[in-house]
């Protein structure tokens, strides 16, 4: 990465407008993440989070506006991207097992058509052992606890070895211990020189764990240091129910 | 009854006559190739597609006669019948998923739409050409339910070699394929062709489809990509294992029912060999240890019996069975009854306490619990 690169936003979005089923989920959202720290998007449900992302990385059609991710729109840059969707869209019944998931984020690198070598099952391996979970690495992922589930998925975005990682509410429903193990790889990552973004759902950790919070409800409410973002008067906007502003909220 | 098993031993073996030989071994092609795409069909959710395919093969299949006939071409050469009836299947097939996308309907209704229109325009236009001067309709309607005592050794060669085919490009595209059955967000966003490989996949279940036409029949060919797949489901946790199984389950499902058929049964060798597909399901259902019913049924009776002789004993009264179980003794508690309260015990401060640690799978009070549920409990109680 250059200098150019590293201060550049590895997020950003302009007027971003995205309709799903006709209904607007995301109104003209500017939003421009900084290149250091661990960022943070938050915002009650309903609120367009999961959206966001999936629209910067072209899973959601975008009625306006555009988003770059480390600087390039998201085709330039996809191998570069990790990302780690919500838990319930997963298939647990799926037979793959822990190590299958986690040498998912080397496909890219292996092509289309040879073989994983012994190589890329010891950096599946490696990944997961990162996560804490090399003794797992055989069981079929629904065999697993939620906490551990979550980091099957994180081992992969490690795989990857990408510089952006995506995640959508990595911490939700798990065991203290593997939020514990994941904020710690996390962490590690970002030391790294990593950009870590993540979908987070529970404001009383925000503070402690990101140095960036974007509020999001259908629109941006705030975006900045925990300290600035979640002030009380955006908090009333972006959870208050009886707002005046329309809420694009789910049924 | 001993000479019928005879025979089909005879034609298990291949003594049967050259005719039955080969209506054995192009089935066992055609078997294969169904069970292989049919387990990448099964984990993509795709498998009622195929209905729509073969349905939809019989007005493409008309069509192509009369137009043969027309230019004056042998109008029942087998090429022209098929392509007519890729044609036309893969447009039944398109047809649904437009109707999916584009409507609020869900898939199971747009391929009932697609399956029952295309079928009817397929069975009216099949009466008006047989009311036409021009010789019969050449046995069109043995597309219907298939007639594989017809197939001839050339045709089932075709066969062996699309199916090997098939399975070749199915093992090319294996990763790509099993990465979109499972996680097809993920695989979009980091930039794998979604949709052609769904329609790679596709026109290989479009593909078995019009090569089983004439010896299953359009209306049973959907069952070779079906039920070969979701009895190997049965038996594996792992999709290689799937994979192989049910490619050996198609094969040897259809080459046993194309042996019956031309042994006992008079019935069309589609309807054997789907039948004896069927069997090798309900065979699977049945036994398969993991997942199978009866073992299913038989380790809920024993947790649900487990549980509440447990409370009970907890509560110091007697269960029906304790005694035979060995878990209660002269109005006490064994050792092993003991063993089983204390893991019940276990079980309500897990689940009070450390309830995200535990895996779904775990059988709530009996199943011993995992080392790191039992030091996170440890750990909070400290």
């Amino acid at each position: 990465m250059t200098a150019d690169t590293q201060s550049a936003s590895p997020f950003e979005a302009n007027g971003l407008t995205v309709a799903l089923g006709g209904r607007p989920v995301l109104w003209n959202v500017d939003v421009r993440l900084p290149a250091r720290g661990m960022s943070a998007v938050v915002g009650p449900n309903g609120a367009g989070k999961s959206t966001l992302f999936k629209a910067a990385l072209g899973l959601a059609p975008v009625l306006t506006g555009q988003v770059r991710l480390l600087g390039e729109p998201v085709a330039r840059v996809r191998r570069r991207i990790a990302y780690m969707p919500q838990r319930s869209s997963v298939d647990w019944d799926f037979p793959v097992s822990a190590r299958d998931v986690a040498a998912m984020g080397l496909y890219g690198r292996v092509g289309w058509f040879r073989r994983l070598t012994k190589r890329h099952l010891e950096a599946a391996d490696a990944a997961l052992e990162r996560v804490g979970l090399a003794d797992f690495r055989n069981r079929q992922i629904g065999r697993l606890s939620g906490g551990q589930q979550q980091r099957v998925f994180l081992a992969r975005a490690l795989a990857q070895e990408a510089e952006l990682l995506l995640l959508d509410e990595p911490f939700s429903g798990i065991d203290t211990a593997s939020e514990a193990a994941i904020l710690d790889v996390l962490a590690g990552l970002e030391g790294e020189g990593r950009h870590i973004v993540c979908i987070h759902h529970d404001l009383r950790t925000v503070a402690a764990y990101f140095d960036h919070v974007t509020v999001l409800n259908a629109v941006a409410i705030a975006s900045g240091p925990p300290a600035e973002a979640l002030g009380e008067e955006t908090l009333r906007r972006a959870y208050d129910a009886s707002g005046l502003r329309p809420r694009a909220l789910a049924a | 009854m001993i000479g019928a098993g005879d025979g089909l031993l005879e034609a298990l073996t291949f003594r049967a006559g050259y005719n039955t030989g080969v209506v054995m071994a192009g089935s066992a092609a055609l078997g294969a190739a169904g069970g292989g795409v049919g387990a990448f069909l099964l984990l993509r959710a795709r498998a009622m597609a195929a209905d729509a395919v073969g349905h939809a093969t019989l007005p493409g299949i008309v069509l192509a006669f009369i137009a043969a006939g027309a230019l004056g071409a042998e109008g029942r050469a087998l090429p022209v019948l098929l392509a007519g009836a890729a044609l036309t299947g893969i447009l039944g097939m398109a047809a649904a998923e437009a109707l999916t996308r584009r409507t609020r309907l869900a898939p199971d209704a747009a391929i009932a739409i697609a399956l029952s229109v295309f079928y009817a325009v397929g069975i009216v236009l099949l009466s008006w050409v047989q009311t036409l001067p021009a010789g019969s309709q050449g046995g069109l309607e043995s597309f219907i339910l298939g007639q594989a005592a017809a197939l001839s050794a050339a045709e089932a060669l075709g066969l062996a070699v699309a199916a090997l085919l098939a399975l070749g490009l199915l093992l090319a595209l294996f990763r790509p394929l099993g990465l979109l059955c499972f996680d097809e967000h993920h695989a979009r966003a980091r930039g794998w062709p979604v949709a052609g490989l769904d329609a790679a996949l596709l026109g290989l279940g479009a593909l078995v489809t019009v090569l089983g036409l004439q010896s299953v029949g359009l209306v049973l060919v959907v069952a070779l990509l079906i039920l070969p797949a979701v009895a190997a489901r049965f038996w594996s946790e792992r999709l290689a294992g799937i994979f192989w199984l049910s490619v050996g389950f198609g094969a040897g499902g259809a080459f046993l029912g194309a042996a019956a058929s031309s042994v006992w049964l008079r019935a069309p060798t589609g309807a054997s060999i789907v039948l004896a597909l069927g069997l090798v399901f309900a065979a699977s259902l049945l036994a398969a240890p993991r997942r199978g019913i009866v073992a299913e049924a038989v380790r809920r009776a024993r947790a649900g019996w487990q549980v509440r002789a447990a409370r009970a004993l907890q509560a110091g009264r007697g269960y029906p069975g304790a005694g035979l179980f060995g878990w209660r003794r002269s109005g006490r508690p064994t050792a092993r009854g003991a063993a089983a309260v204390a893991r019940l015990e276990l079980w309500d401060r897990c689940l009070a306490e450390v309830p995200e640690a535990l895996p779904a799978e775990l059988a709530w009070g009996i199943d011993p619990l995992p080392a790191e549920a039992l030091a996170l409990l440890g750990e909070r109680v400290r």
